[in-house]
């Protein structure tokens, strides 16, 4: 059974008289421990289609099955549970809240999942020291360098062990040097068996996943796997 | 367990968000503020006013009735005019009353001026002196502290004694024994008998201590010609002041030669008509004051809200974030709600700190001391607003689409 199955999904925007297609009957799945680049052209549809399978935006049309549960029409709230038991974000600008330090921004999805204090506290310093930033959690975003900041959101990401990792342009903000180490750190989470997808443009981060979704104009282009990862080398 | 997790994070960001923005804050609540002070100062001034009110009024008896020539309260100026060419009440209408009635327990008839007290090379100026009978222990509810009150002897004869008030007695004797010495009453010697327990101020107007009381009789032939009496009736109980009431009246109209159908020349006065008074006035504070309260409060929700509002629209992107993280529509509501109210409660603490001098000025003029209660009224007050002036902005915020808030910059 497939993780994540869209069928036939539209998304259409309504500007005045016109209807913009950001999405034309898309199907795809999406198999458990899977990594996956989303790859195309500025407005083709990739931070669009991420939003749906984040459950951040419903189908205009068409189905989306999560775990076997179809999310497509279920409301704001039920939505919210599905993101937070389900999902981990990771942004391209972060997206930490500036006043909390690096452990409170680990927690927040654990208190939205009525997680008790003590326990919050324990799962969020384990996520940061496995992204390495053990030293750092006392630390406000402010105090923190973007490839650190972007470490934080990985661990907030992955403190609720959701299914999967949604990841929309995660370098765009960050230099070549902390965007390969970025890269390498999904790379080892991957290998841990999570389930990732990364949005990007740049080819080079593409081909760190295991299999590449094109998409051009609402429309998916190609859907071709990496065999090796010798091709990285 | 839940919602207790959710609340503490709330109650948290509500407070971070209000210690950044401390001067905004400050200034948005100046409304609320203003309101708590009033509300504050109001109710407080309302139970010290009560209080001493009370305190004057016990000294009516609230089972005597005062038969005098003029309402207690006339409220226009033709009225006064008109009570003000009513017919003395007699000598004669005093025994006639005194003789006939079976109803009440006791009667005593009153008149009073003012006259100086000498003793020795002491004197106090203005003391308020009573002429009355031995009858007037029991209407009148004083006890008397050394000595004895007057007899029914002395009431109506000739022997000049005299009672005197717990001031007038301090005034003159300044720890002297008063009992036995002879006093100068408006420059007739008495000869004082006793002194009565401390009984108070009136309505803060006068005190009841600073009088001397003397038989009937002398004060009739000593002090004035044509007295109008006042006549103090005090009924068996409670249930049968209405009773000794109409007997009194019916005795009166006869001893007066009313033709039936005619009006009262007389009126029958009791402590109750001080109560409704009172009730009116407190009433009208409590009216303006309301306003005053509810307009500085309206002013301030506003003020609360609007700043919410802004709140909400810096903070869009959080909003987005909490939500792409698994905020629920109501975690959002409740965090905005309680920063609303975190806003107006401290507010309202302010406004609490500053009535609380204000409650000390006030104590100069009747016994006012701030209450729990009302402490209590005042924060609950404060946080209504912030929870009914947050309502609309927290409920924009937790209805935004997540995406949408996630794309604000
Ligand atoms: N809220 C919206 N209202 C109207 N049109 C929208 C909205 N969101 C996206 N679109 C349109 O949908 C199309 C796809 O947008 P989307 O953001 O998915 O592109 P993208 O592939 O992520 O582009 P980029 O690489 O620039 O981020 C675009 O034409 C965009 O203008
Ligand atoms: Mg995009």
């Amino acid at each position: 059974m497939s993780l994540i199955r869209l069928s036939r999904v539209s998304r259409r925007y309504q500007m005045g008289t016109e209807t913009i297609h950001a999405l034309r009957e898309v199907s795809i799945e999406v198999g458990r421990a899977e990594y996956v680049a989303i790859m195309g052209p500025s407005g083709s549809g990739k931070s669009t289609l991420m939003n749906l399978i984040g459950c951040l935006d419903t189908p205009s049309s068409g189905t989306y099955e999560l775990n076997g549960t179809n999310v497509s029409d279920m409301d704001d709230n039920a939505l919210a549970e599905v993101r937070n038991k389900e999902i981990g974000f990771v942004f391209q600008t972060f997206n930490l809240l500036p006043r909390a330090n690096a452990l409170h921004n680990v927690e927040l999805p654990l208190v939205y999942a009525g997680i008790p204090s003590e326990e919050r506290r324990q799962l969020a310093l384990e996520a940061l020291s496995n992204v390495g930033l053990a030293d750092r959690v006392n630390h406000k975003p402010t105090e923190m360098s973007g490839g650190q900041r972007q470490r934080v959101a990985v661990a907030r990401a992955l403190v609720n062990r959701p299914s999967i990792l949604l990841a929309d342009e995660p370098t765009g903000n960050l230099d070549s040097k902390t965007g390969a180490e970025i890269m390498s750190l999904f790379e080892a989470l991957a290998d841990q068996g999570h389930t990732i997808i990364v949005v990007t443009h740049e080819e080079e981060i593409a081909r760190h996943a295991r299999r590449i979704l094109r998409i051009r104009d609402g429309l998916i282009a190609s859907d071709e796997r990496v065999d090796s990862h010798a091709l990285v080398d | 367990m839940h919602w207790w997790i959710e609340l503490r994070e709330g109650l948290r960001i509500a407070w971070d968000a209000t210690r950044a923005n401390k001067m905004r804050a400050g200034l948005t609540t100046l409304g609320i503020v203003i309101g708590i002070v009033t509300v504050t100062l109001m109710g407080t001034a309302i139970q010290g006013l009560k209080r001493g009110f009370n305190q004057s009024i016990s000294a009516l008896g609230s089972d005597v009735l005062y038969l005098e020539r003029r309402d207690w309260f006339i409220n226009s100026h033709e009225e006064w005019i008109r009570q003000n060419r009513r017919r003395e009440i007699t000598w004669d209408q005093v025994r006639g009353l005194q003789r006939q009635i079976t109803s009440a327990r006791a009667i005593a008839p009153t008149v009073n001026t003012a006259r100086p007290v000498k003793y020795k090379n002491r004197s106090s100026s203005s003391v308020m002196v009573i002429g009355t009978t031995d009858q007037a222990l029991y209407t009148g509810g004083t006890t008397v502290a050394r000595g004895r009150f007057l007899t029914a002897g002395e009431a109506e004869g000739g022997r000049p004694v005299c009672v005197l008030g717990a001031q007038t007695a301090t005034n003159l004797f300044r720890g002297e024994s008063p009992v036995g010495a002879r006093v100068h009453v408006g420059g007739y010697p008495f000869e004082v008998v006793g002194v009565l327990e401390p009984q108070g101020e009136f309505l803060g107007a006068f005190s009841l201590d600073n009088q001397v009381i003397v038989p009937i009789g002398q004060f009739t032939s000593l002090f004035t010609q044509r007295p109008d009496y006042s006549i103090q009736i005090k009924a068996r109980d409670m249930d049968s002041l209405e009773d000794t009431r109409e007997e009194a009246r019916g005795i009166m109209r006869k001893l007066r030669r009313l033709a039936p159908g005619q009006d009262d020349d007389f009126a029958i006065n009791q402590q109750d008509q001080f109560i409704k008074t009172f009730d009116k006035i407190t009433g009208t504070i409590a009216t303006v004051g309301m306003f005053i309260t509810g307009l500085s409060l309206f002013v301030g929700g506003i003020g609360i809200m609007n700043i919410m509002f802004v709140s909400v629209a810096e903070r869009t992107k959080e909003i987005g974030v909490r939500k792409a993280i698994g905020a629920k529509r109501r975690a959002i509501l409740v965090q905005f709600l309680l920063e609303a109210a975190m806003i107006c409660l401290l507010g309202g603490l302010l406004g609490l700190a500053i009535a609380a001098p204000g409650t000390l000025l006030l104590r100069k003029v009747m016994p006012a001391t701030i209450s729990l209660s009302i402490v209590g009224l005042a924060l609950l007050v404060a946080l209504l607003t912030g929870v009914l002036a947050g309502f609309l902005p927290a409920w924009r915020a937790a209805r935004m689409n997540p995406v949408d808030a996630l794309r604000n910059e």
